[in-house]
């Protein structure tokens, strides 16, 4: 242990020294000391970005050729918002394809999820974690991309399908529907999966003893109280698909609320700001209800 | 163990089907990846390795591949710092606006990313731009650096959590500087929660598309690269090649990151997108 004989080595002085003295002895400068550059960036160019954008809702595109930026003041682009009927049919169709996925994702996920947590043996469980979680690190756009290659017309699920008389839905909005699932799915098993965890099993055997049959437990006492968790993993699958432009142009040729702000990026970053602040809305509605029901004891 | 026979059997087959759907697409492109044709037909009639060469010796997936790596290691240093900084300043002092500390971190990446890219942009065009300072790999990393550092600073918080502060006591009362304890007392503690947490942010950063498609102008990293030539026909098998890599490229760091935290941390310390769940769960 060199350690142990370095700090044992004659105090140092110094302004090195000192300086650390005097951050001891004043515990909120340290703090100060700490905070100013991590709080700095974010304040700075995180918040100072998304407050830029803000602003950008309100400017117009303009001058001789339109596409210079006008630094106006008005609610033009919000008006253009909700009086095209497109705006509002691709905000509804993004809104619904989330609450969709989210559904499928939390009926997929609860399975595994209640097997993970309480029948595994604790091997079996840990080797399930790393199961669940490696394929939520493999790379997104590879999986998006995977999903364009299977539900392709010559593909292997028309191919899988085919013995039977069936065919994939390609790409259409139910293939859109199935890839966003799949995406999603590892971040709502693993938040269900520590929210059965933490449920105690004597509660479950307490209504076993009771005379609940197992069907009746898992409506009357498990999914009651797992149902936190599963809003927690909605928060997830929600914002995700909300905020998704990359699989909607590889999957299917319909308009999402991230195709649109993705096009107009270049050509209209004032109406595209204005659009994106409605995922930025429902999220923030979202997570005020999650918080509500107490998701958040659960991510 | 309350559940009958029957659920058990069912729950081990849901499970099983589950898992069987998870790793379903990854090894389709797993396969593709040693496809012969250039048409991306199933089922395939012959396999071969060639295209594996015709990547490595494609130059713009090399230039790709290089300014990835450059990206998100300077985005991996950026954080590193970063959310150390912030991660120790939250754990050992309560004060007013821990919350908002938190929340401000989680924040890039609980948004959804286009809203993140978008603003990064406007930034970009609007105010770096008349500056002098335009598209570059600065931009990408300062991009990815902002929402990498979430990673660091959840596993410095779950880390610091675990510890004791009574060494740290121990160590001022034996007559070490606040440096000094810090040197030898603090960081020894640290020192694998942050090695996992870089080689986190480093996955997270190294094929992240959402927000740097925004934040690159002209640059291609290497899933940009992927995602301009899903398009062309003609490149798809050296695309198929280029996402196995990538699959490799983004989960083994995360592996050995599990190795090094250790399998009680697995749970604390997830980080990505799951990192929101330990940080938020870190404030009472």
């Amino acid at each position: 242990m060199t350690s142990i004989a370095d700090v044992e080595s004659p105090p140092r002085q110094g302004p090195g020294r000192r300086l650390s003295t005097f951050f001891v002895r004043h515990s909120r400068l340290r703090l100060a000391a700490l905070l100013a550059l991590p709080l700095g960036w974010l304040l700075v160019i995180y918040l100072g970005s998304l407050f830029l954008l803000l602003l950008a809702s309100f400017w117009e595109v303009g001058g001789i050729l339109g596409t210079d930026i006008v630094h106006s003041w008005n609610l033009d682009n919000y008006k253009t918002l909700v009086d095209e009927p497109v705006y509002r049919n691709v905000a509804f169709r993004t809104i619904s394809m989330a609450v969709l996925v989210t559904v499928a994702d939390a009926v997929l996920a609860f399975p595994i999820a209640y097997y993970m947590a309480r029948v595994a043996t604790p091997r079996t469980r840990n080797a399930l974690v790393v199961a669940v979680l490696t394929p939520l690190w493999a790379s997104y756009l590879v999986k998006a991309y995977s999903w364009r290659t299977i539900l392709g017309e010559e593909g292997v699920l028309n191919w899988l399908l085919a013995p039977f008389g069936l065919s994939g839905p390609g790409y259409s909005s139910t293939g859109l529907w199935l890839a966003f699932t799949y995406l999603w799915l590892p971040f709502m098993i693993l938040p269900i999966y520590a929210g059965l965890e933490r449920i105690p099993g004597s509660l479950i055997e307490a209504s076993a003893d009771l005379g609940g049959k197992s069907v009746r437990t898992f409506w009357k006492v498990t999914l009651p109280l797992a149902f936190p968790a599963v809003v927690a993993g909605s928060i997830f699958t929600f914002s995700l698909t909300l905020g998704d432009y990359i699989l909607p142009g590889l999957i299917s040729d319909q308009q999402f609320i991230g195709t649109v702000i993705y096009n107009d990026r270049g050509s209209n970053l004032p109406v595209a700001a204005a659009f994106a602040m409605v995922p930025v809305l429902v999220m923030t509605a979202y997570l005020w209800g999650a918080k509500r029901l107490g998701a958040f004891e659960n991510l | 163990m309350t559940e009958s026979r029957t659920a058990r059997i069912c729950l081990r087959l849901g499970a099983a089907g589950t898992l069987a759907f998870i790793y379903f697409p990854l090894v389709v492109i797993a396969i593709y990846a040693f496809n012969e044709n250039i048409s991306q037909t199933w089922p395939i009639e012959a396999y071969t390795t060639k295209w594996f060469s015709v990547a490595w010796n494609n130059p713009d997936v090399r230039d790709a591949l290089w300014l990835s790596v450059k990206a998100a290691s300077g985005a991996t240093v950026i954080a590193l710092v970063l959310g150390t900084l912030a991660g120790l300043a939250v754990s050992r002092s309560r004060f007013f606006g821990r919350e908002v500390i938190s929340f401000l971190v989680i924040l890039p990446i609980a948004l959804p990313g286009i809203v993140t890219g978008l603003a990064l942009q406007a930034t970009i065009l609007n105010v770096l731009d008349p500056l002098g300072i335009s598209f570059s790999i600065w931009t990408i990393v300062i991009g990815h650096a902002t929402f990498c550092i979430v990673v660091l600073y959840n596993n410095a918080v779950a880390r610091m959590r675990r510890v004791s502060g009574n060494l740290d006591e121990a160590s001022m009362d034996l007559g070490a500087d606040g440096w000094q304890t810090f040197r030898f007392v603090t960081f020894p503690q640290l020192r694998s929660a942050l090695l996992a947490g870089a080689l986190l942010a480093f996955a997270l950063s190294f094929d992240e598309v959402v927000v740097t498609i925004f934040t690159s102008g002209a640059q291609r990293t290497l899933p940009i690269w992927m995602f301009e030539n899903f398009a062309r026909p003609r490149e798809l098998p050296v695309v198929n090649v280029v996402a196995l890599f990538v699959i490799f490229a983004s989960i083994i760091p995360v592996w050995i990151a599990q190795r090094i935290a250790g399998g009680t941390g697995l749970a604390a310390e997830r980080a990505g997108q799951g990192a929101v769940a330990a940080s938020i769960e870190a404030e009472p």
